[in-house]
């Protein structure tokens, strides 16, 4: 065996996007007959990686051989010939189509130049029952549940007598029975000598079925190491890019805010006077604590089980732990994006279920996404529209702001928050990522809202703006605003927070604060096996 | 770099189709002889520019509501069944009743206002792609016409209704005050309320809309209804001008002159930002250029090919490779 070369050896590739290296020199090798684990958060170059391999994107530079003979696929179907083949995320199968019409779509045999139905089903049947699966194969796929066309999609991947099956994280949408069902097939697929490179951000799932782990970050191979000598926390470290040690002292909020109160004028964002409620400064301590918002048991199936979650008035509370954890999915739920199917909530002591963003609005509940560019900015719009649109919005048209009040509030807030711009009347979108996300931050601080939740506000933000907006969500809790505060960067949501909820798998698992709010602490909590 | 001289977006967008007309202008003044004399009988002007502002007025009217529409990032095909529909209304009510006229005009504009709202809730709640959904009512609607008026076309001697068309103020046929005054109303009312900053945010992205609270279902539904009425509008001169509704032939195409006439005005396809004025000028080019070819004996079954390839020539110079590049040339010549 160890004579052979590897089924899949990935040397120094690397691939940029304009300015932008998405990988820089990445290593890999997958064994034959082997599981192996591709993990990695946000921005880590996963995607970029599999992308070379399938021949989606073109490599800049490097080698990737298969069973020692150099591949380099022009489309993902050239890369299918060559035995790579890929299941996404997001299915690409035709519902309307039969499992069998699925199976053999683009590759059918014909018969006297007709395409050959009954070979068809045949090698349909053929391809399930490789996998185990009793499916009848002339069902629509569109009438299958999501795991069946999970399991079609890998029966597809499989007909061209594939070598290295990647799957883009296959269970995101799957349950625990279907995922269980889906790893049977794995280990079955390995043993036949198939190589399996699998990404994903479970990971239960990745000690479950995995041989070896592969972490890359920010674009760079980090480690690659045998799953059962490579212990969960040292796992999620290497994927947070933190080094453990001393050096890690959490500062306490109130330190942090009194500091930053008195350091740049960013702090001191004065109420619009148009708003009637200007609320006078609280300050943050046991005598006034107040509970602005209460989760309880709040489930929405595929995005969040019983999260529980507590924010009083002029606190951070930071929510932690991987991505695909159910951050951004709780704080959707919490905004009405996607409203909760069980459990309750409580704002300023009534009860909240928000059926939408309007609704969450209206009681003083502000987001700003996470993905500022689709969910965020409204691009070829002025800065001046941007800021202004969730206070007219809630105002209405019928209440339309003047003109110059638009101006008034526009400039008072690019000047409060230092957004760089030409000028108010510039489209968003020619600014830099720290000022796009400043004005949507300046979109809702225009509305005065009470409950603030920020999903990865500093994401592609450069580290002079990731200060700044540090800095103003002290003084929002200051002000006696609570905060909802997300981030995958540990050390800035210790920082910020004074209290930390850690999810895991889409399940609330642990709440850190005072003395046991460490860097360490909430790793260890993401890491521990549920 | 670019941004310390920028061009204000609204005036950049009107460049094109103003080069455009002033270029078939100066056609016209050399190979057209006669094209501009005007002349002056019972207190109103006549003319060949007279005639093309009358026309292009029906196709201004259609451009204003479709301005609004497309900026939401949406299109209605729909338009030219809903000027049919308006015309038949508002004939049935002036032969057959005794329907005071205001109420006529009112009916016309309700019935547009009616169908757009169809349009809208197709679009806006069952989330039905644009195009579909208001190509069922392009269908459908010749047909609620046709059971309007019997399938017979309806001629009737209305002097306040035929006169709508027929009769000029202040030297101009009244199509063009009509059109003049509901694009400057529309503007008005879009510029300054938040209208048309909620209708160009929702065209850009109605995700983020959502996002930030703004209504973005109610946003789409109003401005299809908005639509409909100014083909209700487009409906009632149309009838007047021909003193007769026609269920099959009112209209007829009416839908593609105003799309293309909000496309060389440069409200771009995909949605977002808009121009009215740009419509209007879009308007009166298509309408200029169709009496162009006219005139120089180009018979009506041909005329629509030398249009399109104009129309083709204007949407190139906007589209945005073609204006980075431009804007290279002049960069360099700058440099």
């Amino acid at each position: 065996m160890s004579q052979s070369p590897p089924l899949l050896q990935v040397s120094s590739l690397s691939k940029r996007y304009g300015r932008l290296v998405a990988l820089g020199a990445v290593d890999l090798e997958v064994a034959r007959g082997s599981i192996h684990a591709l993990m990695g958060e946000n921005g880590a170059g996963k995607s970029t990686l599999i992308k070379c391999l399938t021949g989606a994107v073109r490599r800049d530079a490097g080698e990737v051989r298969l069973a020692g003979r150099a591949c380099d696929p022009a489309s993902p179907r050239d890369a299918e010939s060559l035995g790579i083949s890929t299941v996404f995320q997001e299915i690409n199968l035709i519902p309307h189509m039969s499992i069998a019409e699925n199976i053999t779509l683009g590759r059918e045999s014909f018969r006297f130049g007709l395409i050959d139905r009954k070979g068809a089903t045949q090698r349909a049947k053929v391809a399930i029952a490789r996998l185990g699966l009793a499916i009848e194969v002339t069902r629509e796929v569109g009438s299958c549940s999501i795991a069946v066309q999970q399991l079609v999609a890998i029966a597809r991947a499989l007909d061209v007598r594939a070598r290295l099956l990647i799957l883009d994280e296959p269970t995101s949408s799957l349950d625990r029975a279907e995922t269980a069902q889906l790893f049977d097939i794995l280990r079955r697929l390995k043993a036949e000598g198939l190589g399996v490179l699998f990404v994903t951000h479970f990971l239960d799932q990745v000690y479950e079925v995995s041989d070896q782990i592969t972490v890359l970050r920010d674009g760079q191979h980090v480690t690659t190491r045998a799953t059962n000598q490579f212990p969960r926390f040292e796992l999620v470290s290497a994927m947070l890019g933190r080094a453990l040690g001393p050096t890690s002292s959490p500062e306490r909020t109130e330190r942090a805010c009194r500091e930053s109160s008195q350091a740049a004028g960013v702090c001191s964002v004065a109420p619009l006077s148009n708003v009637s409620s200007s609320t006078p400064t609280q300050s943050p301590s046991p005598d006034n604590y107040r509970e602005l918002l209460t989760v309880r048991a709040v489930s929405r199936p595929g995005s969040i089980e019983r999260a529980d979650l507590t924010i009083a008035t002029g606190q951070a509370v930071g929510l932690a732990g991987l991505l695909g954890s159910g951050r951004t999915e709780l704080a959707k739920v919490i905004f009405g994006m996607e409203p909760a199917d069980a459990g309750s909530m409580f704002l300023d002591g009534a009860t909240y279920a928000p059926r939408s963003p309007r609704d969450a609005i209206a009681r003083g509940v502000a987001l700003t996404p996470e993905s500022r560019k689709t969910d965020g900015i409204v691009p070829n719009l002025s800065v001046r529209a941007n800021i202004v649109l969730a206070l007219q919005a809630r105002r209405g048209v019928w209440r339309s702001l003047s003109a110059r009040r638009r101006e008034e509030i526009a400039s008072e807030l690019i000047e409060k928050l230092g957004i760089k711009a030409a000028g108010a009347d510039v489209p968003i979108s020619s600014l830099s990522g720290g000022n796009q996300q400043k004005a949507l931050l300046a979109r809702w601080l225009a509305t005065e809202p009470r409950l603030f939740i920020l999903d990865e506000p500093t994401r592609g933000v450069d580290v002079g703006a990731k200060q700044e907006i540090e800095r103003l969500i002290a003084s929002l809790i200051e002000r006696g605003m609570g905060v909802l505060f997300i981030s995958s960067e540990l050390p800035e949501v210790v920082r910020t927070c004074s209290r930390v909820s850690v999810l895991r798998d889409r399940r609330t698992v642990a709440e850190l604060s005072g003395d046991s709010l460490t860097e360490e602490r909430v790793m260890e909590a993401i890491a521990t096996h549920g | 770099m670019a941004s310390a001289r920028r061009i204000n977006p609204a005036i950049a967008a009107l460049a094109w189709p103003l080069a455009a007309l002033a270029l078939l202008v100066l056609f016209n003044v050399v190979f057209t002889p006669g094209f501009f004399s005007v002349e002056l009988r019972d207190g109103r002007l006549f003319g060949t520019p007279i005639d093309i502002l009358n026309h292009a007025s029906k196709v201004a009217i259609v451009a204003v509501g479709m301005t609004i529409v497309i900026a939401t990032g949406g299109v209605d095909l729909s338009v030219g069944a809903v000027v049919a529909i308006a015309g038949a209304a508002a004939a049935m009510l002036v032969t057959r009743t005794q329907t005071p006229f205001p109420l006529v005009i009112l009916a016309a504009l309700g019935a547009g206002g009616v169908a757009g709202l169809c349009n809208g809730l197709l679009v806006s709640r069952l989330r039905l792609q644009p195009i579909v959904a208001t190509l069922v009512l392009m269908v459908a609607g010749r047909g609620v016409a046709q059971l309007i008026t019997d399938g017979l076309i309806i001629t009737f001697e209305h002097r306040a209704l035929s006169s709508l068309a027929n009769a000029a103020f202040a030297f101009l046929p009244i199509p063009a005050w009509i059109a003049i005054a509901l694009a400057l109303a529309t503007g008005l009312f879009a510029r300054r309320t938040a209208a048309g900053m909620f209708v160009e945010a929702v065209g850009d992205n109605d995700r983020a809309c959502r996002y930030a609270g703004v209504n973005d279902r109610a946003v789409k539904l109003a401005a299809y209804a908005f639509c409909g009425v100014c083909a209700g509008l487009a409906g009632l001169v149309e009838c007047s001008y021909i003193k007769a509704a026609d269920a099959n032939n009112a209209g007829l195409f009416l839908e593609l002159d105003a799309i293309l006439a909000v496309v060389i005005g440069g409200t771009s396809l995909s949605g977002g930002r808009f121009s009215l004025a740009g419509s209007l000028a879009g308007a009166v080019l298509i309408q200029s250029l169709t009496k162009t070819l006219y005139m120089h004996d180009v018979s009506a079954d041909v005329a629509p090919l030398p249009k399109a390839v104009a129309v083709l020539a204007v949407c190139v110079l906007q589209s945005p490779r073609v204006k980075d590049r431009i804007a290279a040339l002049f960069n360099r010549g700058r440099a």
